[in-house]
């Protein structure tokens, strides 16, 4: 059954199509297995981190610390495997647990002091991308056999296509993503907690935990994302990935997702992630475009799916009303 | 009553205590098995102290309470639900971004392979709603509903959840007359099945419709509980305000009208407000009557430029004036008193002195501050005029009670001197002795040789204050009553007229 609050992600999958559509008939072979492998390859760091976006957005919040946390998840790798002997296998580990910590102190932070997720975030963003520069300021290359085996990792289409492993991830992400936001008592209350705060407390849902395990989850999945971005480059770089819970943001918002929280899907999301990647990928096919069009294309986006978003909260509540009258009167 | 068995919730020597008040004092609730029991009291005697105390809400400073003889003490909301104890408030508290199953069972989903089993959840949504009477599709978005089915949804979540106690804080506040009556099915059917229900509301006939007892209090003590069907309205009033009842309709005095001050030709909007003409001298109360949604608060709105008319015009002193928007209403010396003082009305975080003089400041522009010392003045002569009660004029304005912010209010559009003063529902949500003082007010200003435009729901109310009344049915002005023709019997008989509508 199609609901109103499916239109959103019936809109974004319906972008999606229809950029496909004009791509595919501008460039034929924008439709061949290689092309769909590499926009999965490509976009896995950012796609991983806009799952743990989209959780921090449904429930009303904002991360602007992710990107920051890419890049300290990255050099913290290359320096640990350069200076130390012990396994990627640990170290990507010890990086999880430090990521996840990190992420639920800022929602702790949120939730105990009721301050604003945004300056949080901000402080949390600064402080991450500054212990990134001070483990090193420069690029480290990562060179470990290990890094290797896992690149080397592919399941190869007939038709050239080279499915990776760090693009199954990303798909991986998601799927687990989806069934927690919605089939698990957390995911509903994640909702529960977009829809409204003080409602929630008096219905008598969890909020600090919550709370602490949205953010926790946003920052885990920042470390994740930030472990496929090492293998994806084989560096770390403290002036990485600025600027990319922008993006992820925009994802989740062209995915659908009402930034005002409490409404969306994480599969959402993933459309999202795959429209901006459409976008890059048919500026490179063209090649005479400036890679800046990425930019306009996607704020252009951005604006009409505000707009949209907008006109559909009117819509609802019309509707509201007129459902009321009637009910009223019956 | 069977004293055998110990009582659902009994509450003995409850004190709470506030910085400089005693919210409660020494409180005593008793509730039995499938009893309706009404909490009464005026505004700030204590009521929702008392609910917060027993829903753990706020720590009670001394006192036990008891859930079927086992003493409890739940430190919050979530405990207290738990525990058997289930609140539904006036604003309907459900997520409005969730589905009517969703918001059911919401903290505890049925589970399968550890992920929820969202079509046995709707399956039992649907089950529990129809042991309502409700046939509604659970996977529906909750707003997809009327207020009324929504509220619904909630007491059937409290009852599910909780199943002893049940306290519905002003359900009703929000609901028309047949929304109502929907409702105390409901509580007729959890009656029979055994619950405690505590109902709180300002409605005094749906207290004695529904309820069994009524525990009364007044300044934070109980000065009584009744059996209902052995007292009058008249006695609960009574120990209530703890005094007799002066009569609430005053003599009126002689039309004493001065010179024609506005006149309203054709005034209206599409789809809103059909064109409506109507003259007001000095010193005359207007009363606007009709059903909920007849137009009363569209008018007023439209008059004060709230929202702008498509058609008619506005003679001031007979000169023509256009009311684009409340500015230039404020301009002309017209004030508003808004019906939703929550959300249209005060500002909650500012103090009591900031909500008095903000719509004087803004008159003046706020480039040009009001002296501090004006600024006392003015609020202090406010706060004695309409006996306003508070702590200290710093104090945020959400902490007083509802008909102390309901005086606040008026006496923010007072404080700039408006020749001409609309009141939008100047009553509701108040209680009996501040509603005794506002229609003294109402008097007051129309003595003093002000115009006022009251829209009223409460005919007795417009009865007593109105020189003339207009009734509206269906967005459109059908009578004017004048002098002796005002009775609550014509009036109601101008709103029903003849479509045979059921009104009183």
């Amino acid at each position: 059954m199609i609901r109103s609050t499916h239109l959103p992600l019936l809109v974004t999958l319906g972008t999606f199509v229809l950029a496909y559509a004009l791509c595919a008939y501008d460039y034929p072979s924008m439709l061949s297995t290689r092309v769909v492998a590499n926009l999965l390859t490509d976009n896995a760091f950012l796609g991983i981190a806009a799952v743990g976006m989209t959780f921090v957005i449904l429930s009303g919040g904002i991360d602007l610390s992710i990107g920051s946390v890419i890049a300290f998840t990255g050099v913290f790798l290359a320096v640990i495997l350069r200076d130390t002997s012990i396994h990627p296998l640990a170290a990507f580990m010890l990086v999880l647990i430090l990521t996840t910590a990190f992420g639920a102190a800022m929602g702790a932070l949120i939730h105990y002091l009721e301050m604003p997720p945004f300056i949080v975030t901000l402080a949390g963003m600064f402080l991450a991308r500054g212990a990134a520069y001070v483990l090193s300021t420069e690029s480290v290359p990562i060179t470990h056999e290990f890094y290797d085996v896992l690149q080397g990792l592919y399941w190869k289409d007939p038709s050239g296509g080279r499915f990776r492993l760090i693009g199954g991830i990303m798909v991986l992400t998601f799927l687990v993503g989806i069934l927690v936001a919605h089939r698990t008592r957390f995911g509903q209350n994640v909702y529960a907690l977009g829809g409204g705060g003080q409602t929630a407390k008096l219905m008598g849902l969890p909020l600090a935990s919550t709370t602490i395990r949205i953010y926790a989850i946003s920052g885990g999945l920042a470390g994740l994302s930030g472990i496929v971005f090492s293998l994806y480059t084989s560096a770390g770089y403290s002036l990485a990935t600025v600027g990319v819970e922008l993006d992820a943001i925009a994802a989740v918002v062209i995915g659908g997702t009402l930034l005002t929280g409490g409404y969306g899907f994480v599969a959402g999301t993933f459309f999202g992630i795959l429209i901006m990647g459409l976008i890059q990928t048919y500026i490179v096919f063209d090649g005479t475009l400036s890679s800046w069009w990425t930019k306009i294309v996607i704020g252009g986006l951005l604006f009409a799916f505000i707009v949209l978003q907008k006109g559909l909260t009117w819509a609802t509540q019309a509707r509201r009303r007129t459902a009321t009258g009637s009910a009223a009167a019956s | 009553m069977a004293h055998d068995i110990p009582p659902v919730l009994h509450a003995t020597g409850i004190s709470k205590f506030f910085p400089g008040t005693i919210a409660l004092d020494d409180v005593e609730l008793r509730l039995e098995a499938g009893e309706v029991h009404a909490l009464l009291g005026e505004n700030g005697a204590g009521k929702s102290t008392l609910i917060k105390c027993l829903t753990g809400a706020y720590q009670r400073d001394g006192g036990t309470i008891r859930l079927s003889g086992h003493e409890v003490a739940p430190q919050s909301t979530a405990e207290s639900q738990k525990l058997g104890i289930g609140t539904v408030y006036q604003e309907v508290n459900l997520l409005p971004n969730l589905t009517v199953a969703e918001n059911l069972y919401l903290g505890r989903q049925p589970m399968r392979w550890g992920l929820v089993d969202r079509r046995r959840m709707n399956a039992m949504a649907r089950d529990a709603l129809a042991g309502y009477g409700l046939d509604i599709d659970p996977a529906e978005p909750l707003t997809a509903y009327s207020v009324a089915i929504q509220q619904v949804v909630a007491i059937a979540r409290a009852v599910e959840m909780s199943g002893k106690v049940l306290i519905l804080d002003e359900p009703t506040a929000s609901l028309d007359r047949d929304e109502v009556q929907l409702l105390f099915g409901v509580i007729r059917q959890l009656k029979a099945r055994g619950l405690a229900v505590v109902f709180i509301t300002h409605f005094l006939d749906q207290v004695f419709e529904i309820s069994d007892r009524a525990t009364v209090l007044r300044n934070g003590r109980v000065v009584g509980t009744r059996l209902l069907s052995e007292v009058s309205q008249k006695d609960v009033v009574t120990l209530m305000l703890g005094r007799q009842l002066e009569a609430q309709v005053h003599e009126r005095k002689a039309a004493s009208a001065g010179a024609k001050l506005i006149e309203i030709d054709g005034l209206g909007k599409r789809g809103m407000l059909e064109p409506l003409s109507l003259a007001l001298r000095e010193g005359e109360v207007v009363g606007l009557a009709g059903l909920l949604g007849s137009g009363r608060t569209e008018t007023a709105n439209l008059i004060f430029g709230a929202v702008q008319a498509d058609q008619g015009r506005m003679l001031l002193r007979g000169r023509e004036i256009t009311v684009g928007n409340p500015r230039e209403a404020v301009r002309h010396r017209f004030a508003l008193c808004p019906e939703d003082r929550k959300t249209e009305g005060i500002v909650g975080d500012l103090s009591v002195r900031d909500n008095i003089i903000l719509a004087r400041q803004a008159a003046q522009g706020w480039v040009r501050p009001i002296p501090r010392a004006e600024v006392n003045e003015i609020a202090e002569r406010y706060v004695r005029a309409l006996d306003i009660r508070l702590a200290s004029l710093d104090m945020p304005i959400r902490l007083l009670s509802g008909g102390n912010q309901q005086k606040a209010l008026l006496a923010r559009w007072l404080a700039t001197n408006p020749d001409f003063l609309i009141l939008d529902e100047p009553t509701r949500g108040i209680d009996v002795g501040a509603h005794a003082e506002i229609i003294a007010l109402i008097e007051q200003l129309r003595a003093d040789g002000m115009a006022l435009l009251v829209a009223s729901s409460e005919l007795e109310e417009l009865v007593a204050y109105s020189t003339r009344v207009i009734v509206l049915r269906d967005r459109r002005q059908v009578r004017e009553l004048t002098g002796a023709e005002i009775t609550p019997d014509n009036i109601v008989r101008a709103i029903a007229d003849d479509d045979g509508r059921e009104v009183a």
